[in-house]
């Protein structure tokens, strides 16, 4: 088969002292497949696809697109290829069949081609009755399917996709993959990018990318295949099972753990000893051993998860009086005629972490808003460690710690500033801010950094400084909203380190996501639909209550996609 | 893909940016602010708010001895439609008000104003202003002293006619005989709106394309820098002509300004005009990749040298020498120039024939610069 | 508790509005700019510029006349013109702003004791400037009648006006309009500080953080309007500086007088900026809602014309606008050592103006929030 793209000792850097940002890079891309592009954050991954679309100039080395040098035809590459940046340039102010029409034209997709492309995409992407919507109005995972369409509008011979899936639910995404893999068919080449590591496993070949260098290019397959024997899932540990993680980890022997619901799933050093029971110190776990992912091979190969011995960030929480410190109540709220979100009621144990789920645009979002006093309930109330976020605004907001979505601390503030800002924001002030201050810095390591602005940190980092933030005052509850969407696996397990050492001392936590590993960590999880919170249940409960014929052992995906479905169809039958 | 197909398309590829542009302006309401709320409210401004024409200014007249002379002088004072006049037998009346600035001046008749106007002797008539406030203090000396000349030609035509060495001023004002400043501050104004929509407007499209990422998809098509700059270029440049109608049908119609050259002429030489002010906004947004940026860089290069150096407030030949300088780069003194031409003098050819070659050279310049500096990649 | 959150809020948003070395320069290289073209280009005094002379007359007084034009300092040089053709070319072209013509019986009138006419034929697109030069041209015209007058028998000596000025005796357009940059300059960062710092925490998503903090309204309100005032202040009190040291314009009037006036002007700007960026979504929103404050308040103000002069309909527009007050109040402390009584009736509206636009943006921000 062709080679789409060949690069040939490729490198960019774009400072002439910076490490740069690709090194010494040769490789082929094929067509007729998915090329999955993976790596850690900064690993240059958007750097080559933005070298491959004839949008940078590499500093070394040639880069070829169909045999076309992309210093010098440039201009025909453009017409050859379909991109789709990380953020993708949708006009937000024009609609649906507008953004269409401008990339209809740009590409020269006319007259009937350009009716039928039109029509078999629009059914594809589903966004056939929303044409006249503004695309700004379109909810996540709808913008990442019309960004595709737009990049698909003239079959392109290449097909560029800068982490197509963030974001986006799992519905969405699947629908994703549809798209694709038509194309696939035709003999176009799809360059995929990705930090969901579960998505490389659809994919015919992977690129792991690392600081810029490729340290692997084959089946992900092959890949995988090399974990066999390594992974392990750990059973019954129960309440106990998140410390049983924190100690499992201290072992040179294990390089990778991650919760998944209730068990444990472990990754062992090439060459060490399969865990025991005794080995791990803790007699009533069973051990079995688990087929390998692509995530397990992909952490291996980087290392294994950072392991550092932090200080604690928060001291332990005595049990409290046994209220759950986390209520909601009929919350309620609407928008006009629309009923965001409908009588949700659910209660937060303490030491609990409390997952919403739910598909873009699903009142998730609404629900939790209301939860952290940021917008007030038509109907019901929010309670937090016993006060109500609307009666006593400021009492109960002292008793949350809040993590956006986004990185929003201040960008252009040192890391002690933005420390020394929020600990005063929470009325911590003398000998009690020096010490949440110093207590911080030492727990999540932040020292070396302390001088620097925060807008400049690597964004595992950045996760440390807002983490940090939230908790200076010790909430008993922690309100994070998708806290490691499109993180990569690296710095999502570390994140989650921190947070199962919290909930180890008795702190509350309640997390919004659409990413079904955060949602394996979670206790209990609540499914939001249309409004509605249609179940609320721990990860393996859900998983069971879909086991079917078609699928024997449902993940927890699997499970989020039926039990939606289920809601939809009754829905039907009672209309 | 083949060299002569990527040719044909490129009419396509601009009428769809061009359609794309149009509908984002329509849509956008920080456009359609640049486009007709700034240009209505800068227009509004120079019309109505700013004005060195003092009618009605606040004086104080000081009588000192009532006499029927002094009283026939205050009079005549007091109906010129310049005064508004207050009277008081002593200056201590007024000297508070004048340090409050709640007069501008004060006028004093002397004791014996009539003797000494019977002896021809000077000093009969005093005239205090205010000098913290030099523009209207100099009105107010010229009013009076116009009050004074002619109250003294009323009475003693005779005396004075056969005065030795007597030399009569006419003064004619051409092009502006009221000397209303209204005709020179709207045309200034005109060249301020017309520099805003297209230098901030422009830089802002191109900014906020690179600030909502927007730019990435684009430059991933097969736009060539060309077809990208005029599918910029040409709906600003309509959005400049329709708030150039709207500039014209004011001036004439709300502010009473002549248009004494032709309509057809002030069209073309405002288009030339918008061509310079397009070509500096998209040479910002080479630079600028934000939009507060951009704002700013607009402010800096097209607003304020368009304000202080196109010389319809503020006379560059009394500038130093290096402001003197730089004020010939500025492109808004040339359209200043021009319209003031256009609007009160006519289609004078030595005036709009210079200022259209220089800002033709201007335009072509700036934009080669523009196509040199726009970067087709992202580095 | 709550000074602690007021100090931390203060404390960041000094930090947010100066760290970054971009945005310092954004805020401090216009009014930089400004001040300098507002004290050297900003003139309405006419100077060094050319006028034209059509002398039609062939004696020696026009000659005499003439030279007195090019003696006089206002003007660059005199050009001559042969016909009235060019004169009138002259001026359509925009070479000169004045041509003044000598009739051909002017020396034999003024010596046959008549009334000789000498014409002034002045460019009327540039109406502020050609009256002042044609001020210039009737005093140096009566300038020569009356040495003329002299130089022959000395008979009857004009009547004429005294003319006088106080508190600026040369009528200095810089003394009158640099110490009002005092408040034009401050008033424009203190906008842009304050009007854009609460959009820029939207967009970033900083606001939403600050919300869910036990900050109140209110707190975020001052947190916000405080590290204006005191930046606004600063430049204040280092544009005083600069106008009494650095141009000589010397204070006549009490400075604390001075300084009360600006303080409560600086918290009514602050109240209008503080509004501003409670009814807007984003940075960009705010840019524009800040500019199209900016113009009226400069331009109705008595700051660049006199307010006296606008129609009567927009004078009572022009007493809400801070601005008007507090150029009243520098202008006077400065040149006319005016009183606390008479500052005192100018400081209420602004007071007033202020207690108005703060309640209306903690009122805004309150129902924004909840």
């Amino acid at each position: 088969m062709d080679a789409l793209v060949s690069t040939e000792g490729l490198a960019k850097s774009f400072a002439p002292n910076a490490t740069p940002a690709i090194q010494s890079l040769t490789t082929k891309i094929k067509a007729g497949q998915v090329t999955g592009l993976v790596g850690p954050d900064g690993a240059g991954k958007t750097t080559l696809m933005r070298l491959i679309a004839a949008l940078l100039q590499p500093s070394e080395g040639r880069i070829d697109v169909q045999g076309r040098d992309t210093r010098t035809e440039g201009a025909a590459i453009h017409d050859e290829i379909g991109y789709m940046p990380q953020r993708f340039g949708l006009y937000e102010d024009l609609s649906v069949m507008e953004n269409l029409t401008l990339y209809a034209d740009l590409r020269g997709v006319v007259g009937d081609e350009r009716t039928a492309t039109f029509e078999k995409l629009l059914a594809f992407t589903d966004l056939a009755r929303f044409t006249d919507r503004l695309a700004g109005a379109l909810s996540g995972g709808m913008k990442q399917k019309l960004g595709l369409a737009c990049a698909m509008l003239k079959s392109p011979k290449l097909l560029l996709l800068d982490e197509p899936s963030v974001g986006v639910d799992p519905i969405s995404r699947r629908d994703l993959w549809k798209m694709v893999y038509s194309l696939i068919d035709q003999g176009v080449g799809v360059v995929w990018s990705t930090a969901y590591l579960d998505e490389a496993e659809n994919c015919a070949e992977v690129i792991v990318l690392n600081q810029g260098r490729v340290l692997f290019q084959g089946d992900p397959k092959d890949m995988t295949a090399k974990m066999a024997g390594r992974v392990f899932k750990l059973h019954g540990a129960g309440a106990e099972r998140r410390a049983l993680l924190a100690r499992t980890l201290t072992s040179d022997d294990v390089i990778d753990g991650v919760m998944q619901g209730e068990a444990i799933r472990v990754v062992i050093a090439e060459g060490a000893a399969a865990p025991t029971a005794q080995s791990i110190g803790a007699a009533s776990v069973t051990i079995a051993p688990t087929p390998p992912r692509f995530e397990d091979a992909f952490v291996a190969m980087l290392g294994g998860q950072p392991k550092r011995t932090l200080a604690q960030a928060t001291r332990q929480r005595s049990d409290g009086d046994g209220k759950a410190p986390v209520q909601a109540k009929a919350l309620t709220r609407r928008f006009g005629s629309f009923t965001a979100a409908d009588h949700i009621s659910f209660e937060i144990a303490r030491g609990e972490i409390f997952g919403l789920l739910g598909p873009n645009g699903a009142g998730k979002s609404t629900t939790f808003k209301m939860m952290c006093g940021l917008l007030r309930p038509t109907e019901g109330s929010a309670l937090v460690d016993g006060l109500d976020l609307y009666k006593a605004p400021s009492a109960a907001r002292a008793r949350l710690g809040y993590m956006a979505q986004k990185f929003s601390l201040y960008g252009d503030l040192s890391v002690a500033q933005n420390l020394d800002f929020f600990a005063g924001a929470y009325g911590l002030s003398g000998a009690r801010r020096r010490e949440a201050v110093g207590r911080v810095i030492e727990a999540f390591d932040l020292k070396p950094f302390l001088n620097e602005n925060s807008g400049g940190l690597p964004l595992g980092f950045k996760q440390r400084l807002a983490l940090s933030c939230a908790i200076m005052h010790e909430p008993p509850v922690l309100f994070l909203d998708e806290p490691t969407s499109g993180v990569d696996p690296l710095t999502r397990r570390e994140f989650w380190g921190f947070i199962n050492a919290m909930v180890g001392r008795g702190v509350t936590i309640m997390v919004t996501t659409h990413f079904m590993d955060e949602a394996e960590y979670c206790d209990r999880v609540a499914l939001i639909y249309r409004g509605k919170c249609i179940a609320v249940d721990t990860p393996e409960a859900l998983q069971h209550a879909v086991k079917s014929k078609d699928i024997p052992e449902p993940t927890l995906e699997d499970a989020f996609i039926a039990l939606v479905e289920q809601h939809d169809r009754a829905q039907q039958a009672a209309a | 893909m083949s060299a002569a197909s990527l040719k044909s398309g490129r009419w396509r590829r601009i009428r769809a940016l061009i359609v794309k542009e149009t509908l984002q302006v329509v849509r956008d309401p920080s456009s359609i602010v640049v486009a007709f709320v700034l240009p209505a409210l800068l227009l509004f401004l120079f019309g109505f708010g700013i004005t060195f024409d003092a009618t009605r200014v606040k004086v104080g007249l000081v009588i000192e001895e009532p006499t029927p002379e002094s009283a026939e002088f205050a009079i005549s004072l007091s109906n010129t439609r310049y005064f508004d006049v207050r009277q008081a037998q002593s200056r201590l009346a007024f000297i508070d008000d004048l340090a409050a600035g709640k007069i501008s001046g004060v006028i004093v008749l002397s004791g014996d104003f009539a003797e000494r106007l019977e002896r021809g002797d000077t000093a009969g008539v005093q005239v205090i202003t205010d000098g913290s406030d030099p523009n209207t203090a100099g009105l107010v000396t010229g009013y009076v002293q116009g009050a004074w000349q002619s109250w003294q030609n009323q009475r003693g035509f005779a005396k004075t006619s056969s005065m030795p060495g007597q030399i009569d001023v006419q003064a004619r004002f051409w092009f502006n005989p009221e000397l209303e400043s209204r005709r020179l501050l709207v045309p200034g104004s005109i060249s301020l709106i017309m520099m805003m929509i297209g230098a901030l407007l422009t830089a802002l499209v191109v900014s906020r394309e690179w600030e909502r990422g927007t730019i990435e998809a684009l430059l991933a098509t097969p736009i060539g820098t060309l077809e990208f700059l005029i599918g910029k270029l040409v709906p600003n440049f309509m959005l400049g002509l329709c708030a150039m109608a709207v500039c014209v049908l004011a001036a004439l119609f709300v502010f009473d300004i002549p248009l004494r050259g032709s309509l057809l002429i002030l069209i073309g030489f405002t288009a030339v005009f918008m061509s310079v002010a397009l070509s500096i906004g998209l040479l910002i947004s080479t630079v600028a990749k934000t939009q507060f940026v951009a704002s700013q860089m607009a402010m800096l290069v097209a607003f304020l040298p368009g304000l202080y150096f196109s010389g319809f407030l503020f006379e560059i030949a009394s500038m130093p020498a290096p402001l003197r300088a730089f004020s010939v780069i500025v492109p808004a003194k040339y359209y200043v120039q021009g319209l003031q031409t256009i609007f009160l003098a006519g289609n004078i050819a030595s005036v709009l024939v210079p200022c259209t070659l220089i800002l033709v050279f201007m335009s072509t310049v700036l934009f080669a610069l523009t196509a040199r500096n726009t970067r087709q990649r992202l580095d | 508790m709550i000074w602690t959150r007021l100090l931390a809020l203060i404390v960041k948003e000094m930090l947010a509005a100066f760290r970054d070395p971009k945005a310092r320069m954004a805020l401090v290289m216009p009014p930089l700019i400004q001040f300098f073209l507002f004290a050297f280009a900003a003139t309405l005094e006419v100077s060094n510029v050319p006028v034209g002379v059509l002398n039609q007359d062939w004696g020696a007084q026009s000659e005499q006349l003439i030279s007195r034009f090019e003696r006089a300092s206002a003007f660059s040089e005199v050009r001559r013109y042969g016909s009235e053709a060019e004169a009138r070319a002259a001026i359509d072209r925009q070479d000169v702003m004045v041509v003044i013509q000598i009739g051909q019986d002017f020396s034999r009138k003024l010596a046959g004791n008549e009334r000789p006419t000498v014409q002034l034929l002045l460019d009327g697109r540039k109406s502020n400037s050609a009256q002042i030069l044609s001020n210039y041209l009737n005093t140096i015209i009566a300038q020569y009648s009356a040495a003329y007058r002299m130089g022959g028998a000395a008979l009857q000596p004009e009547s004429e006006i005294v003319d006088r000025s106080w508190y600026n005796p040369n009528r200095g357009y810089r003394e009158s309009m640099v110490p009002v940059l005092i408040a034009t300059l401050p008033m424009t960062m203190v906008l842009m500080i304050v009007g854009m710092s609460v959009a820029r925490e939207r967009e970033l998503g900083t606001f939403e953080q600050l919300l869910v903090s036990p900050l109140q309204p209110l707190e975020i309100v001052v947190g916000k309007a405080v590290p204006g005032l005191i930046v606004g202040f600063a430049q204040c009190t280092i544009i005083t500086l600069i106008v009494i040291f650095g141009f000589g314009i010397s204070l006549t009037g009490s400075a604390l007088v001075l300084f009360t006036g600006l303080a409560i002007f600086l918290v009514s700007i602050i109240g209008i900026a503080l509004f501003i960026s409670s009814l807007v979504s984003n940075q960009q929103q705010a840019m524009m809602g800040i500019m199209v404050t900016m113009m009226p308040l400069m331009m109705l103000s008595g700051f660049s014309s006199p307010v006296q002069n606008m129609p009567d309909w927009l004078q009572p527009i022009a007493q809400i606008n801070p601005l008007t007050h507090i150029v009243v109040v520098i202008r006077g402390v400065f040149l006319r050592d005016m009183a606390f009584g008479a500052v005192a009736e100018r400081l209420w509206p602004m007071a007033a103006i202020a207690v108005v636009t703060i309640s209306a943006a903690a009122w805004m921000f309150r129902r924004k929030i909840q």
